[in-house]
């Protein structure tokens, strides 16, 4: 009777003749997280990109909770789906606050007052309430990145798409981002996560999605796939990944 | 040179009537010109391919002829089509027109100096082209192009004179017609010079503080510069 809050089906997408996603089909429940992890070029963001038609898909559906994901509707679905991205892309002419704002008087049609207002809790939630008044350049790549994150909770999204959030972060940024999207998880948001923070993964994935060369080849519980994935390509590569991503976080 | 300040002074009124009237030309075909370069520059930057090209040979034509030619054809040209105006408003139309060729120009590069990840997350909040145009990529450009667009004003305002041509009574037509009824026409030019000059610093000036005004950390014609732009 409970249908999955995000279901996705038969995603195929080229670019220039060549595919990137080979038929992706998964589920993600409500309150559920899941780690999407794999070599650079296995389609990982392109798929989380999809989604929400920041990228086109060529075939295939996605359907959010009961709505299906379509051009004609793109905006007031996007507005439902936070996006975080890989260099934060915050907006540059605007404060702290002004960023977690603009969504809610320019998309919702708050009013100015109260959408600063509603972007100051959301702000003080993230652990940034004392540089609202901040632009993006005047803070460090962690802040800038929960910035990014406070302005994703303002839209109220049924969902958030993360597009390896801590990649372009310094190895002493990522826990503070990491800690914010492990709070996230842990009050229920519904969490669709691009990354190789092995950390997260482990300690707040519900399930880790393995892809290559543009399809699924593993998915499961983090313990069980770091315990015994049954293909030896999902074995090499998380081997890889936990040896390294105490260094740094593989980049992309 | 007691004489040449008792001259300048006498002549101070009918120029300043005329530094009035280059003023308004000035200001009145800087907004028409900023108003029609913005639907150029949507049309270059964000249009279809038929948009795209014609916006392209507007620019192309204003820029590639002389002002003064551009002034006639309209003050002296369009009567033959039935549209008649007076010397100012042909004068405003025609600096309005090709200044917006110039400024479509520089707000093009503005916008393209923008970098593409703040479209992509205007758009992934849930905003239309035109509200991620208007709200994120328009203030950052705008902030970009003063520099640029502070010289394109400039020229434009020291562009009145040609006027002139078509009998608009701007400072240079006052001075023409002071220098041929004393035949002192190296020193009321000079005069006709100084008030150029102080127009122009004084514009200067006033752009600069603008400049300065909206300046925001990490954005500017320096962090452009930084970023490669």
């Amino acid at each position: 009777m409970s249908e999955p809050l995000l279901r996705i089906e038969d995603l195929h997408k080229s670019y220039a003749g060549t595919e990137v996603l080979k038929g992706i089909s998964f589920d993600l429940e409500r309150g559920e997280t899941k780690v999407l992890i794999g070599p650079s070029g296995s389609g990982k963001s392109t798929l989380l990109r999809c989604v929400n038609h920041l990228t086109r898909p060529d075939r295939g559906r996605i359907v959010l909770d009961g709505d299906e994901v379509v051009d004609n509707r793109i905006n007031a679905i996007r507005a439902t789906i936070g996006f975080v991205f890989q260099d934060f892309n915050l907006f540059t002419h605007l404060r702290a606050l002004d960023n977690v704002a603009v969504g809610l008087w320019r998309v919702r049609g708050m009013d100015r007052r109260s959408a600063r207002e509603r972007a100051a809790r959301e702000l003080e939630r993230v652990g940034l309430a004392n540089r609202a008044e901040a632009y993006p350049a005047e803070l460090s790549g962690g802040q800038q990145q929960r910035v990014s994150i406070a302005r994703a909770l303002a839209m109220d999204p049924r969902i958030i798409l993360f597009d390896e959030p801590t990649s372009a972060l310094d190895p002493e940024l990522t826990e503070e981002v990491v800690e914010v999207m492990r709070q996230l998880a842990r009050e229920g948001m519904t969490m669709l996560v691009v990354s190789h923070e092995m950390g997260f993964a482990r300690s707040a994935a519900d399930e880790i999605i393995f892809m290559d060369h543009g399809v699924i080849v593993e998915e499961g519980p983090p313990e069980k796939l770091f315990r015994d994935a049954q293909h030896a390509r999902t074995r090499d590569f998380l081997r890889i990944i936990s040896g390294s991503h105490a260094q740094e976080e593989g980049a992309s | 040179m007691t004489g040449f300040f008792a001259f300048a002074w006498d002549s101070l009124p009918a120029l300043l009537d005329g530094a009035v009237v280059a003023l308004g030309l000035w200001v009145l075909a800087m907004i028409l010109g900023f108003v029609v370069a913005l639907g150029l520059t949507w049309c270059r930057v964000y249009g279809n391919r038929v948009l795209y090209g014609l916006a392209t040979a507007y620019v192309e034509v204003f820029r590639g002829t002389p002002m003064i030619v551009q002034m006639f054809v309209i003050y002296l040209g369009l009567p033959d089509l039935g549209i008649v105006m007076s010397s100012f408003a042909a004068a405003t139309v025609a600096m309005a027109f090709n200044s917006a060729a110039y400024q479509a120009e520089y707000f093009r590069g503005a916008i393209q100096s923008i970098p593409s990840g703040q479209m992509v997350a205007a758009r992934a909040i849930g905003m239309s082209r035109f509200d991620a145009v208007r709200t994120v990529v328009l203030p950052q450009a705008m902030r970009r192009v003063i520099p640029q667009w502070s010289n394109e004003a400039i020229l434009e305002l020291k562009f009145t004179s040609i006027a002139y041509a078509i009998s608009v009574n701007e400072i240079t037509s006052h001075a023409y017609e002071i220098g041929y009824s004393t035949f002192r026409f190296f020193e009321i030019f000079i005069v006709a010079a100084v008030i150029y000059l102080a127009m122009t610093t004084v514009v200067a000036q006033v752009l600069d503080v603008i400049d300065r005004r909206v300046r925001v950390p990490g954005l500017g014609a320096q962090a452009a510069e930084r970023a490669g732009a």
